[in-house]
């Protein structure tokens, strides 16, 4: 057998169907845990001998609002990615949280004491609580940004500038100056566009 | 006997020891550290925001500028992840070139380290000493990619240029003479009285700390695990070569240093045998949808015009999907989680930089040692803040 069904199988045996969906894709396999799993799965696939995910190597926020293929209808979704070093595999796992609005997640900052800078720049970026994390704090942005910049709604240039103001002698925000202009647009073709085969056919 | 309470301190954002911009509020109980806090972000420009917003042959110059001292390895991991959603196959010449340049810029990356590391505990010499050679080889840099330092070479589907002539005779060359830098360097450090008593049981951090912190690299290896993605999962033609995994035992900040020499020893040999196995053909994909067609090709057919115009207005697009691919870079494993939805822009970027759980074991590692040890510790975790704040 192969390592991905080697990890395949290790999973179904440890979780059997707890997974929301289990996919392969170019020889990467992806899980999808329920909000309220969470800290139940990452703690059995970091102890579970079988599987024995002892690292976390990356957790980042995503915001899948503009996303086009089809989601789990949550906007805001965490992706961790495991490493295993003693079965040499990875696996990602992706938890959508609920609210839009709100979006929560419990913190695995227990079993993992890496996740603690991830969370806390995914907190940063996107706005998502980590429930249970100690100091969760803004990491990469300003002191005292406001918005979270990595939304798909938050726009590239930012919304304040920052300049040293002469009269009052020190360092002021006001409002962005530049415009915002898209040198290249995002074209996502329809299927079989200029297919030569299609094209011949049709 | 009055009360003496703890007090805090600012170490940095502007501190020759801070490796960049790295501020530090410290709680200090006499000259022992108790807690550290590090604030980071005083680089940040948003790398990942940006890429969204460029197509993806747009956005590989962002890869140079984060770890600005180990450029090509990170372009890598970002190429790497396009073709693995394109399914593009690199040809055997442009794979060879590819891992000889991740070699050289190991080297590169670890002759700015180790003497800026030396010079941190107070040795200067090795500094000036590696300077020249990091001279010499961001040339061959230079002659590939037309840059010292933000190279832009690697492309999907290959390099951007096949290599020029007579360069391989001089990297051989290069490399008869460099094991002697490698020595001298090593005869002012290794069995340095001063260098051991600042370095020797600072900052030990055991194999299963290591492991939960998320160390990758040089800091995982030197506590004793004998893990590298170019063995473990390899990529490129690594598992054609010939080469060793230093491993340190103590996991201290001289085991990390000690790591560290015998790389550029053991990427010294890959580099030669890059050089001797070098095969003949095309260092590029020939699929002109991906990659540029040649100049002069241009001038003569149409349809390369049509392509080269196509490729660097719109750009090509990528198949939707996923993929994290990680490389080896000299500091530790760095990954590009790519998520793609069908466009000629990525839909989501994220950029796994080594540096980044290694600092956040800062406090980690120096609860209970002295505020000199604290600066020893920092130089052995070879900080670069381009791909910490991203």
């Amino acid at each position: 057998m192969s390592r991905i069904e080697n990890l395949y199988a290790a999973l179904e045996s440890a979780f059997g169907g707890r997974f929301s969906s289990v996919k392969t894709e170019l020889g990467e396999v992806t899980a999808i845990v329920a909000a309220q799993d969470l800290i139940a799965v990452v703690t059995a696939l970091r102890d579970d001998p079988a599987l024995a995910f002892s690292q976390l190597i990356d957790l980042c926020g995503v915001d899948y609002s503009a996303y086009a293929a089809e989601r789990d209808g949550a906007r805001y979704a965490v992706v961790y990615h495991l490493l295993s070093l003693k079965h040499n595999w990875r696996l990602r796992l992706r938890a959508f949280a609920r609210e839009d609005d709100f979006p929560v997640l419990d913190s695995v900052i227990d079993v993992w004491p890496a996740a603690n800078w991830y969370e806390r720049e995914a907190f940063d970026f996107y706005g998502i609580v980590f429930t249970g994390h100690p100091d969760l704090r803004r990491l990469l942005t300003d002191y005292g940004f406001v918005g979270h910049p990595f939304r798909k709604d938050f726009p590239l240039s930012g919304n304040v500038e920052m300049r040293y103001d002469p009269d009052q002698q020190r360092v002021i925000y006001q409002p962005v100056s530049i415009e915002p202009r898209e040198i290249t647009p995002r074209i996502i073709r329809e299927e079989n566009y200029a297919d030569s085969e299609g094209f011949r056919k049709g | 006997m009055a009360e003496i309470r703890n007090y805090t301190m600012n170490f940095g954002p502007q501190h020759p020891a801070a490796h960049g911009v790295l501020r530090m509020v410290m709680e200090m109980d006499g000259e022992v550290v108790r807690r550290i806090d590090p604030h980071i972000g005083l680089l940040h420009r948003g790398t990942e925001k940006l890429i969204e917003y460029k197509t993806y042959i747009q956005a590989i110059p962002y890869f140079d500028r984060l770890d600005y001292v180990s450029p090509m390895c990170q372009e890598h991991a970002f190429v790497l992840a396009i073709e693995k959603l394109m399914g593009l196959e690199v040809p055997a010449r442009g794979q060879y070139i590819r891992v000889l340049f991740d070699e050289i810029t190991r080297i590169l990356n670890h002759l700015l380290n180790i003497p800026a590391y030396a010079m941190d505990v107070g040795a200067v010499t090795p500094f000036l000493w590696a300077f020249e050679e990091r001279e010499l080889l961001m040339e061959f840099y230079e002659r590939v990619s037309g840059a010292r330092l933000h190279a832009a070479y690697y492309r999907p589907g290959g390099v951007h240029q096949d290599l020029p002539a007579g360069i391989l005779d001089d990297i051989w060359a290069w490399s008869e003479k460099f094991p002697r830098v490698v020595s001298d360097i090593e005869g002012l450090l290794t069995e340095n009285r001063i260098f051991k008593q600042r370095l020797v049981d600072i900052g030990i951090v055991s194999a299963d700390d290591a492991i939960a912190w998320g160390f990758t690299g040089p800091m995982l290896r030197a506590s004793g695990v004998p893990w590298d993605l170019r063995k473990a999962q390899p990529y490129m033609v690594y598992d054609k070569m010939d080469f060793d995994i230093p491993v340190g035992k103590a996991g201290d900040c001289y085991d990390r240093y000690l790591v560290r020499v015998e790389e550029m020893r053991q990427s010294l040999k890959i580099i030669r045998q890059c050089i001797q196995a070098m095969p003949g053909g095309p260092a590029s994909s020939v699929d002109r949808k991906v990659t540029p067609p040649p100049r002069g090709e241009m001038k003569r057919s149409m349809e390369a015009l049509i392509h080269h115009f196509k490729l660097y207005t719109e750009g090509f697009h990528v198949p939707a999907g996923e993929t994290y691919t990680a490389v080896e870079a000299p500091k530790g494993e760095f990954g590009v989680y790519l998520v793609s939805d069908g466009s000629n822009k990525p839909y989501r970027c994220k950029i796994r930089a080594p540096g980044f759980p290694h600092l956040q074991a800062m406090e980690f590692c120096s609860k209970g040692y002295m505020l000199a040890d604290s600066v020893a510790i920092l130089g052995s975790m070879d900080i670069v803040f381009g791909e910490i704040d991203r």
